[in-house]
């Protein structure tokens, strides 16, 4: 069971080889096994999770079953989940169960897939480690010694060890690719506005978008067509007709032109995953494809600028979390004022407090327009080189991190050091591209590396085209940490 | 010294949508606390907001019915400040780029008449109500109105006296629920001032230090919230004091304004556009519908009574002080010149030769139509106004259908009622007793027009006034004056006074 793909549990599903009650029992005896060392999930509700199971049993008994009904997929605690617990890893919400379904949560409800539980995650999705969580710090598991990234570290580690078949997350900076990539699975981040932010707590309005977790593009793609589509209740969804993201899978890469970003094999990258993408581009030509150099100039700008409008976005957006209506509350205070200063000096974690503060400096009066407007400048320029690259190729490769996974506590006292693992997955947030992460091998410590993709618009199908004729050419993605399986 | 006020108004309308500017959720008032606020409407983690169309068409509307710029491409920004009733954090509005740029309202103070410039008009959300009383040592959070549609009406600072700003609050009171985008209840706060207030040393060109009076609910409230401040900043510079930039509240039990933060407590509200909503675009089809859809304007109204009814300025401007007093207005007088050809007919061969006849025909029936609504405007305007705002009642609620005030006016021209006779009837319209001819027959409140009835009563009054008819021939008017009392009291009000004048003389000579 660990290693089947979505299609083939689908498959064995529409047999009726494995109920979904099964499946699901399956997963969550693994999850009680290994989520303690690794501690992937904050929230696992075996009672509920059957429950949901035994809904889609039933559909399929009934033949109403869709492609993926009773296949099980893991929820990153951002999204709204009725009835469950939904923290976003913040003490501020650590009692909080939302009455309603986030719309990503809707989709994969109507498919019919129970879900395995809330994953652990960076607070407020606000790091590339999963550190920041109020829960703790989700292990690796390729080596419990690491950090799995972040923010999505619960999802992508719980897919690794294959707790879960499949996961959600969201990426505002990088948060499914990079984890993906420290963890040795698929993730795709969409372009922005594809699935629906609604009932997905917001981190940065203008760069949040949801994605798949899974180990294959070929999963991805199943994924992705249960939760891409237009939604009225969020005014950036886009309204375009639905997709078949598995469409291109079996195309041949014959005539693809990959662009290979100067600046994404500078000063910074660790030898050994330049050699593996190097390796990687070696494998795509043999299968079609031809490479040209490209230059993303302005996206040496891309951390600076993502520092000064996420946190903006996030000053304002955490401002809902003040102890009156839900969440945590400060047990003692004088007035107002100290009410709120309590509850959110209490119920907010250090980097989140770092952010807020930097987001309420850049809007601040005077301030505004040295950054919050310079930024928004600048990230119409790193949207401009995008626009003029594509002009040369269909699909932009690199690494996703300058380097494999890190060791827990590593870079937490130097939050630039931490941020700088964001520096080639932020310019596809702020282009609003969609880009995705793919194992491409392991360094010598035997952490895997990821293989960043990042299309133009709207071309998921043929990015997600691009990764499966790679995973068929090559068996990174289906390892698995040898300890686990 | 000489002072020079100067007020500019803010002014908070609430757009009447059934629905919330960016939730679903009902924007109707009265309903139990927080069973109109929605997962948007509280925040919830995750919730987005969409926004309204309704609301924005509102602020079409708007800016149609001044003559403003509608911008074309308009942003919703984030105001950010922490308050209880302020669920999000920060309160959706538009300050860089609003709906609504320009435009002018024209006011009437007494006989002068005055054009009040708007700077801009934008849309934002209304946070909810804190409610401090009736929950011991704690705030009582009531989110019925969070996300209820505004639209902030900012004007120039041109008005220089209390006067002008009430009329200008008056103005815009009557337009916006003349166009239908507000219900007008400032009881309920659908229309709140904030008057920025200032003074200046007469002939001065820069602006005094200016403090904002907050929430003035009422039309009574702004006078007096402006007079006082305007009597306490010359006060407090005349006795060498300085005006500070301050917020202020005004209590009504009191009649004072006093403090409320100033400009050092003043918020930094952090405004960004809103990365939840895009920019909102107005095209030319949808404007041009709007356009299409708008009443006739007040300002097009009034004109229009003045040189087709011959209404005076100042009783155009009572007629068009809402839209269904307009209404009426023009059906009254409408049912008024309907000049019913038989009559002109009786006239025109009474006086005419045949060759003349069809010209005067043409004369007459506008010359009777005119007076009939002359009449018509008058007793709109004075009786009917003075029995509605003793009712307390508002034209939509008024007894007397227009066509009736009609009829009273053409009982009056045509001589069968005088002026008191008249009011009579009018009372019984007004208590619902019919209609004006049949209350005229059933109290007997016919003028006298039997010359020869009239005669008698006369003769027997000047035969029982010697004194009088003595002083008369003396040279005193005032016996005269005396003469006509006593005939009309003889004849029960019923007599005609220029009848009754005419008779006299020639009995007098």
């Amino acid at each position: 069971m660990p290693d089947a793909s979505l299609s083939a549990l689908a498959a064995q599903l529409a047999a009726k080889q494995v109920s979904s009650r099964e499946l699901a029992q399956q997963y969550l005896d693994r999850i009680a096994t290994l989520n303690p060392a690794i501690n992937a999930f904050i929230t696992v509700d075996a009672e509920r999770t059957l429950l949901e199971a035994a809904a889609a049993d039933a559909l399929i008994a009934a033949g109403n079953a869709g492609p993926l009904t009773g296949v099980p997929i893991a929820h990153k605690d951002i999204f709204c989940t009725d009835g469950w617990l939904t923290t976003c890893g913040s003490k501020i919400l650590h009692n909080f169960v939302a009455p309603y379904d986030a719309h990503v949560i809707q989709c994969f409800k109507a498919a019919g897939m129970p879900s395995l539980g809330k994953t652990n995650m960076d607070e407020f999705a606000m790091g590339s480690s999963n550190e920041t969580s109020y829960f703790g710090a989700v292990k690796n598991p390729w080596n419990p010694a690491y950090v799995p990234g972040g923010s999505s570290g619960g999802a992508a580690a719980c897919v690794a060890a294959r707790m879960a078949p499949a996961a959600t997350g969201t990426d505002t900076g990088g948060s499914i690719r990079q984890p993906a990539a420290l963890c040795g699975i698929t993730g795709l981040k969409p372009t922005y506005g594809l699935v629906s932010r609604y009932g997905m707590i917001a981190f940065a309005s203008s760069l949040d978008q949801a994605g798949p977790m899974a180990p294959s593009a070929e999963d991805c793609a199943l994924l992705l067509n249960v939760m891409t589509g237009f939604d009225p209740k969020d005014s950036t969804s886009l309204d375009r007709e639905k997709e078949d993201y598995t469409r291109d899978l079996d195309k041949p890469l014959t005539g693809l032109r990959v662009g290979l970003p100067r600046e994404f094999f500078a000063e910074g990258l660790n030898n050994e995953v330049a050699a593996a993408v190097d390796a990687a581009v070696e494998e795509l030509k043999k299968l079609g494809a031809t490479t040209v150099e490209i230059s993303l100039a302005n996206s040496k700008l891309a951390i600076p600028v993502y520092y000064v409008l996420a946190p903006a976005e996030a000053s304002s957006n955490l401002s809902r979390f003040d102890g009156v209506r839900y969440g945590y509350r400060a047990p003692e205070y004088t007035d107002l004022n100290d009410m709120y200063s309590k509850t959110r000096a209490q119920g907010f974690g250090a980097e989140v407090k770092r952010r807020i503060l930097i987001g309420a400096y850049v809007l601040s009066h005077g301030y505004y327009d040295a950054y919050y407007l310079q930024a928004q400048k600048i990230r119409r320029l790193i949207a401009d080189d995008f626009n003029e690259a594509f002009k040369s190729c269909d699909v932009i490769l690199g690494p996703t991190a300058p380097g494999t996974a890190f060791k827990l506590g590593e870079k937490s006292d130097d939050p630039v050091e931490m941020y700088l693992n964001d520096l080639y997955t932020i310019p596809a947030n702020l282009a609003g591209l969609p880009g995705m992460s793919l194992p491409c091998g392991f360094d010598a410590k035997g952490l895997p590396i990821g293989l960043q993709l990042v299309g133009n618009y709207f071309s998921e199908a043929k990015m997600l085209n691009v990764a499966h004729q790679y995973q068929r050419a090559t068996d990174w993605h289906s390892r698995q940490p040898e300890g686990l399986k | 010294m000489k002072w020079e006020t100067v007020i500019g108004l803010e002014v908070h309308t609430q757009l009447a949508t059934k629905s919330k500017i960016f939730s679903g959720s009902s924007t109707a008032f009265g309903a139990a606390p927080n069973t109109q606020a929605s997962a948007v409407d509280i925040a919830l983690p995750g919730v987005l907001p969409v926004l309204n169309k309704g609301a924005v068409e509102c602020a079409i509307k708007f800016g149609l019915a001044i003559g403003a710029t509608l911008n074309r491409v308009n942003v919703f920004d984030r105001k950010n400040y922490f308050y209880p009733d302020l669920p999000k954090g920060y309160q959706i509005s538009q300050l860089a780029k609003p709906i609504v740029e320009g435009g002018a309202l024209r006011i009437q103070v007494g006989d002068s008449e005055k054009v009040v410039h708007l700077t801009r008009a934008h849309l934002e959300e209304d946070a909810g109500k804190s409610l401090h009383e009736d929950f011991h040592g704690m705030t009582g959070i009531d989110l019925n109105r969070a996300g209820t549609p505004l639209l902030e009406i900012v004007s120039e600072p041109e008005m220089r006296s209390s006067a002008e700003a009430v009329a200008y609050a008056r103005a815009l009171h009557t337009l916006v629920t003349w166009i239908g985008i507000c219900d007008g209840n400032m009881q309920e706060g659908s229309f709140r001032v904030d008057a920025n207030v200032s003074v200046r040393p007469a002939g001065q060109k820069e602006f005094g230090t200016r403090r904002e009076i907050k929430n003035l609910n009422s039309f009574r409230f702004l006078q007096q919230a402006i007079d006082y401040e305007v009597r306490w900043q010359i006060e407090t510079l005349e006795d060498g004091g300085r005006i500070e930039q301050a917020t202020v509240l005004f209590d009504p039990d009191r009649g004072e304004t006093r403090m409320m933060r100033s400009k050092e407590e003043a918020h930094d509200y952090r405004y960004f556009p809103d990365p939840d909503l895009l920019p909102v675009r107005l095209d030319e089809p949808w404007i041009e519908a709007v356009r299409a859809a708008l009443p006739e304007l007040p300002e097009a109204m009034r004109a229009r009574f003045i040189s087709d009814y011959s209404a005076t300025p100042e009783q155009a401007s009572i007629a068009t002080s809402s839209l269904a007093f307009a209404k009426y207005f023009e059906s009254a007088a409408l049912h008024a010149a309907d000049v019913d050809s038989e009559l002109v007919g009786k006239i025109v061969n009474r006086m005419f030769s045949p060759e003349e006849k069809e010209l005067a025909a043409g004369f007459i029936a506008r010359d009777v139509a005119r007076a009939r609504i002359k009449l018509t405007c008058n007793w709109l305007t004075g009786e009917l106004l003075a029995w509605l705002n003793k009712a307390e009642t508002a034209i939509e609620n008024c007894p007397i259908p227009s066509r009736s005030l009609a009829q009273l006016a053409i009982r009056i021209e045509d001589g069968t009622l005088s002026g008191k006779l008249a009011k009579q009837v009018f009372e019984g319209l007004w208590e619902g007793a019919g209609e004006v001819d049949a209350i005229i027959e059933a109290r007997g409140l016919k003028q006298m027009s039997d010359s020869g009835e009239l005669e008698k009563i006369v003769d027997e009054v000047l035969a029982a006034n010697p004194k009088s008819v003595e002083e008369f021939r003396a040279g005193k008017d005032k016996a005269f004056n005396a003469l006509v009392g006593q005939v009309m009291k003889a004849s029960r009000g019923k007599a005609n006074p220029a009848q009754v004048n005419d008779l006299l003389k020639t009995k007098l000579q």
